[in-house]
């Protein structure tokens, strides 16, 4: 390699490597505006104020969830197997929504420590699985929430099928 | 011996006549390749695999999702690579190609966030939401726009391109981001299923699909850039007698 290609090498690393840091350093000081989510337990520590828009990241606890028969009012508990915090919601849940799924609530924390939300959204997780080998999942009891198994989990892999 | 010859090949790939016939001959291979590997992913995707036990028939998205996501960020490494060799060794064959990587890289980012949304509605329930992956990928693609009208923006072609090629570096940085992003933060995204190294959190019978498809959106991102490497290299020489001579035939000066 001529030194002119050296030193252009050296000037192009020099670049990449400045950049890299300066990203890196502004990533590092945004880090809780780029989270999308907080857990229970960061609720419960008293970190938010009420009334501040939250998102709430957790489990759907299991045999929490309870719905209005006459609306679309539903009632569940979010957890991170620390800590439960009570979700309200009055809306259209997600397909994917049910015990020990993965959800994000978008609302406001009320003066009783209840979640008021006004947006649901299930998170996917990582696994993907044929249905019967979920079933047999199931039926050898893989399923659980923090310990606490799900009752309907086997009736949901059906209706899911 | 085999190496030395392999070393003069590739030096002659910076002489443009040479560089013409070689993407000339290479391309339809990869075409037919992607072509082939397309049909036999697709027909999997759609007929062969099993439904997920989650999200039923809507996991068949990502057979086209995932590669096209894939290949965004491999196709900026790769451009990346060939802008670094530009600017160091100023070879005007790889200014080219990693000039015409970025349209292509732009295009599969673009499916990469037109699939995921509408994969996103039904399963997530939302169309966006401004999460550390989904806003990093949308960077990706203002990135390969950026880089394509700063290329664009200058009458002398490869003064444009050494300048992009700069902004190719700069905007390699958006990479590793888009990578980690489900790692480093919570995100709606979930996280990464398939491993090279270790088990992928994907059961083996829905594998096939992906594995043809990522190779086919490979092919076809090598044969768009040798096509469009072809043609950008005839525009810029149009007054050049080598393109005359491919294009007329001998004779003509």
């Amino acid at each position: 390699m001529t030194p002119t290609r050296k030193k252009r090498l050296a000037v192009i690393g020099l670049m990449v490597l400045g950049v890299s840091t300066a990203t890196a350093i502004a990533l590092v000081a945004l880090n809780d505006n780029i989270r999308f989510s907080i857990g229970p337990s960061e609720i419960v520590a008293g970190d938010f104020p009420e009334g501040r828009q939250l998102r709430l990241g957790g489990l759907v606890a299991a045999g929490s969830v309870s719905r209005d028969p006459t609306s679309l009012l539903v009632t569940f508990d979010v957890t991170d197997c620390i800590h439960d915090i009570t979700v309200n919601f009055n809306g259209i849940l997600p397909d994917l929504f049910r015990e020990g799924q993965g959800v994000i609530a978008h609302g406001t924390l009320d003066a009783n420590g209840m979640f008021q939300a006004h947006e649901v959204l299930a998170r996917h997780d990582e696994t993907y699985m044929p249905p019967e080998v979920a079933r047999a999942m199931a039926l050898a009891g893989g399923n659980e929430v923090c310990g606490e198994p799900i009752e309907d989990h086997i009736a949901s892999v059906e209706a899911g099928y | 011996m085999i190496w030395k010859s392999i070393k003069v090949g590739f030096h002659r790939l910076g002489s443009p006549p040479t560089f013409y016939r070689f993407c000339l001959l290479l391309s339809p291979w990869l075409w037919a390749g992607f072509a082939i590997c397309t049909i036999i992913g697709l027909y999997y995707a759609f007929y062969v695999v099993p439904p997920d036990y989650q999200q039923s028939d809507t996991v068949r998205i990502l057979y086209i999702h995932v590669p096209a996501a894939w290949q965004a960020m491999a196709g900026y490494v790769v451009m990346a690579i060939l802008a670094m060799i530009a600017l160091v060794w100023r070879i005007r064959t790889t200014e080219i190609m990693a000039m015409m990587c970025a349209p292509i890289g732009a295009a599969f980012t673009l499916i990469c966030l037109a699939t995921g949304s509408i994969w996103g509605r039904p399963m997530w329930g939302t169309w966006w939401e401004w999460d550390a992956r989904l806003t990093s990928m949308l960077v990706l693609l203002f990135i390969y726009l950026g880089i394509m009208g700063l290329y664009a923006a200058f009458e002398d072609r490869r003064k444009g391109a050494r300048v992009a090629c700069i902004l190719v570096l700069v905007g390699l940085v958006n990479i590793p981001i888009i990578h980690f992003s489900v790692e480093w933060w919570t995100t709606l995204h979930q996280g990464k299923t398939i491993r090279i190294f270790g088990e992928s959190s994907m059961h083996y019978s829905m594998m096939p699909p992906l594995i043809w498809m990522t190779i086919a959106v490979k092919l076809m991102f090598g044969a768009a850039l040798l096509d469009r490497s072809r043609n950008e290299l005839l525009s810029q020489d149009r007054r050049k007698g080598w393109v005359a001579k491919k294009l007329l035939g001998k004779g003509v000066k």
